[in-house]
């Protein structure tokens, strides 16, 4: 094969690739770019913006513990949701993976159901479930368990709950693909050599199962920690995420530097999670095809 | 005609007079071409909103439902079947949003919007969006009451950018089931730290409005608070009584309805809607209630003439009366001098004199100069600092 040939041959992936590059490009990196730019800027008094080259927005944001606190908590709250999703998601991703070719696919159809409802609709559905007249005070009444109704809503427990409700179907898709595609004569193979039941699955489908699960893992505590609508809908005075913080300080307080200081922290926070995903379990094999 | 027509023969003719090549042509066309291909694809809502501002159009911007169902029929549709000029009609979810929008808008894109209160005209006004609006041309204005355009005149050197349309109050609602009209009236703003009332507690999600509230409950003037920490502390005892705090008319209205909460600062129009429903809702406006309106507020950068006569239309007392009773706030017209119809006159916080002296305003001055650190401040405060 001749040189050039070997350049036309090296200029292929870049040309397949230069669509989602360009809009990568012009609908990330540029909007980003403008939003380290506007971090750099002070809000003056009478809320118009100071251009300039300024820490004061940074020095806060990386000093002040109110920041820091709403982080933790933000993480608290997208971990917590993400180990829910996982103890809640497997058996349901197993029993569809496993279940015959027929009812395979009416399961999935359940699965992707709720994602025709809008995620705001979803997450007031559980005010109709939760509240003081809601489905569960109404039943435990009628049956006599108590006498008045429980107050449940508006807690950081219903923002999980909503969390929960909304990133299951992710979490439960990432496991159903991974165990898909396991070999089911490993498992055979694991029984036929003494195994039972249990720890063929513990040997052999488990941790054949992990990139799914990690995958799922990864995609669902992304979205936690990036999510504002939850708290806003489900949480008390108290129970606000980070992204709740940008929407207010951008929206309500128009203080756009700050908030884009805010939004590059919690930008970083998550792209670091990214890359310890890519680095530890192997996102990199997209890139190593490449090579 | 577009402009991208006009540009197009423009270059035609160009081409024809010979003062371009083929080659120039074609590359010209072709550029224009992408151009029009990424504005015209997925951009191509971006477009349509920069031709709203066009003189040939306008954009008004509401709270949408019951509102702008009634500016399109009553004042919309003759406005255009008169002009010529179509008003294209888009909603927004609260103010803070809709100047963000407007912010990272082109001017002219926006003209005019309903939007809250002096403090938003004087936010308004200090980023440099304010108009001046010839009085000529909207005859109408007589009929506004004059206690609601003063504070306005007062912002903007004597002249309008904007015209009142509609006022109400943010007073205090209760169930009735728990809380009697003679507690409410003895209580007043103390109502909402009482501690028997713990997680049956709302507030409106709102800085200005937790700080009134806040100095009416420590004693002060809200609009010339002199111990802001009592003020403060006395937000964090809301907060820690409180369930939930209310973002949305919407949410106010289930929150008293579903008996999540029993007690609430809350908007007078959407507690009578809750009355008309049959709830026991209670409401009063405690001493030093706070009294807020509303205003048709032209942006800067909007075709002015254009914009006149529709606040002209908007301003006709049966378009105004038809959106009053379909908000349950009384209009801003002069009742002494416009016959309201019967509904209007039973609706919580009318004037009947029209003076408006039992309510208080925010200050935009006082508030407007504190906005930054008391926003900020309550930021925190709501989270638990």
């Amino acid at each position: 094969m001749s040189a050039t040939a070997d350049r036309l041959f090296d200029r292929r992936p870049w040309i397949l690739l230069g669509p989602a590059l360009s809009a990568v490009t012009f609908l990330l990196v540029i909007p980003v770019c403008f939003i380290v730019v506007y971090s750099f800027w002070l809000r003056t008094a009478i809320g118009t913006e100071e251009v300039g080259f300024h820490l004061d927005n940074w020095q806060l944001v990386l000093t002040d513990p109110f920041y820091r606190d709403i982080l933790v908590q933000t993480i608290r709250i997208a971990v917590v949701s993400t180990l829910l999703c996982i103890a809640l998601g497997y058996v349901p991703a197993y029993f569809i993976a496993y279940a015959g070719a027929r009812h395979k696919l009416l399961l999935i159809l359940l699965l992707m159901l709720p994602f025709w409802i809008s995620y705001i609709i979803r997450t007031m559905s559980w005010i109709n479930i939760l509240g003081v007249s809601g489905a569960v005070n109404s039943a435990l009444m009628a049956v006599g368990v108590i006498d008045e109704p429980m107050r449940m809503l508006y807690n950081e427990a219903t923002v999980v709950a909503g969390l929960v409700h909304f990133l299951l179907p992710f979490m439960v898709l990432n496991i159903y693909v991974s165990l898909d595609g396991i070999d089911r004569n490993l498992t055979a193979a694991a029984q036929s050599l003494g195994c039972n039941g249990w720890q063929a699955f513990r040997e052999v489908t488990l941790p054949l199962s992990l990139p799914g699960l990690a995958a799922g893992s990864l995609l669902c505590f992304v979205l936690a920690a990036g999510t504002y609508i939850t708290p806003m809908i489900l949480g008390g005075p108290q129970n606000a995420m980070f992204a709740n913080l940008v929407f207010e300080t951008i929206i309500t307080q128009l203080n756009w530097p700050l908030g884009s200081a805010l939004s590059l922290v919690l930008l970083v926070l998550l792209g670091a999670v990214v890359m310890a995903y890519t680095h530890f379990l192997g996102l990199d094999q997209i890139a190593k095809s490449f090579r | 005609m577009t402009d991208s027509t006009k540009r197009y023969e423009r270059l035609l003719e160009r081409y024809r007079n010979g003062d371009v090549d083929r080659r120039t042509f074609l590359k010209l066309m072709g550029i224009a071409g992408i151009t029009a291909g990424v504005t015209g694809g997925p951009m191509g809502w971006l477009a349509r909103e920069a031709v709203a501002g066009s003189p040939d159009q306008l954009r008004f911007d509401g709270w949408g439902g019951v509102v702008s169902e009634a500016f399109r029929e009553y004042a919309f549709r003759p406005y255009t079947e008169a002009t010529g000029i179509d008003v294209v009609d888009g909603t927004f979810g609260g103010a803070d949003e809709y100047l963000a929008r407007v912010r990272s808008g082109r001017p002219g894109e926006f003209n005019i919007a309903h939007l809250s209160g002096v403090f938003d005209y004087a936010r308004y006004h200090s980023l440099d969006l304010t108009t001046t609006i010839n009085e000529d041309n909207v005859p109408n204005l007589q009929y506004v009451i004059p206690r609601l355009q003063d504070p306005l005149r007062a912002i903007t050197n004597g002249t309008l950018s904007g015209i009142p349309y509609n006022y109400g109050t943010t007073g205090i609602a209760y169930n009735r089931k728990h809380i009697s009209d003679d507690e409410a009236r003895e209580k007043g703003a103390q109502l909402m730290i009482d501690p028997a009332f713990e997680n049956r507690i709302g507030g409106w999600e709102e800085w200005k409005t937790r700080i009134w509230y806040g100095a009416l409950q420590t004693g002060q003037d809200p609009n010339d608070i002199r111990d802001m920490e009592a003020v403060w502390d006395a937000v964090r005892e809301h907060r820690d009584l409180a369930l939930k705090y209310w973002s949305s008319g919407a949410e106010l209205m289930s929150l008293l309805a579903e008996e999540e909460i029993y007690v609430t600062e809350a908007w007078s129009g959407r507690v009578y809607a809750l009355q008309e429903q049959g709830h026991d809702i209670g409401y009063i406006d405690p001493p030093g209630g706070l009294g807020w309106q509303e205003t048709l507020f032209v942006i800067a950068g909007s075709p002015m003439e254009e914009c006149e006569e529709l606040l002209n239309f908007m301003l006709e007392p049966e378009t105004a009366i038809a959106v009053a009773e379909g908000q349950n706030y009384p209009p801003a017209l002069d009742p002494q001098k416009v016959d309201l119809g019967d509904k209007v006159p039973n609706l919580p916080a009318f004037d009947p004199g029209g003076t408006l002296e039992a309510l208080n305003f925010f200050d935009p001055e006082y508030w407007n100069g504190h906005e930054q650190e008391w926003s900020a401040q309550f930021s925190r405060v709501q989270r638990g600092y």
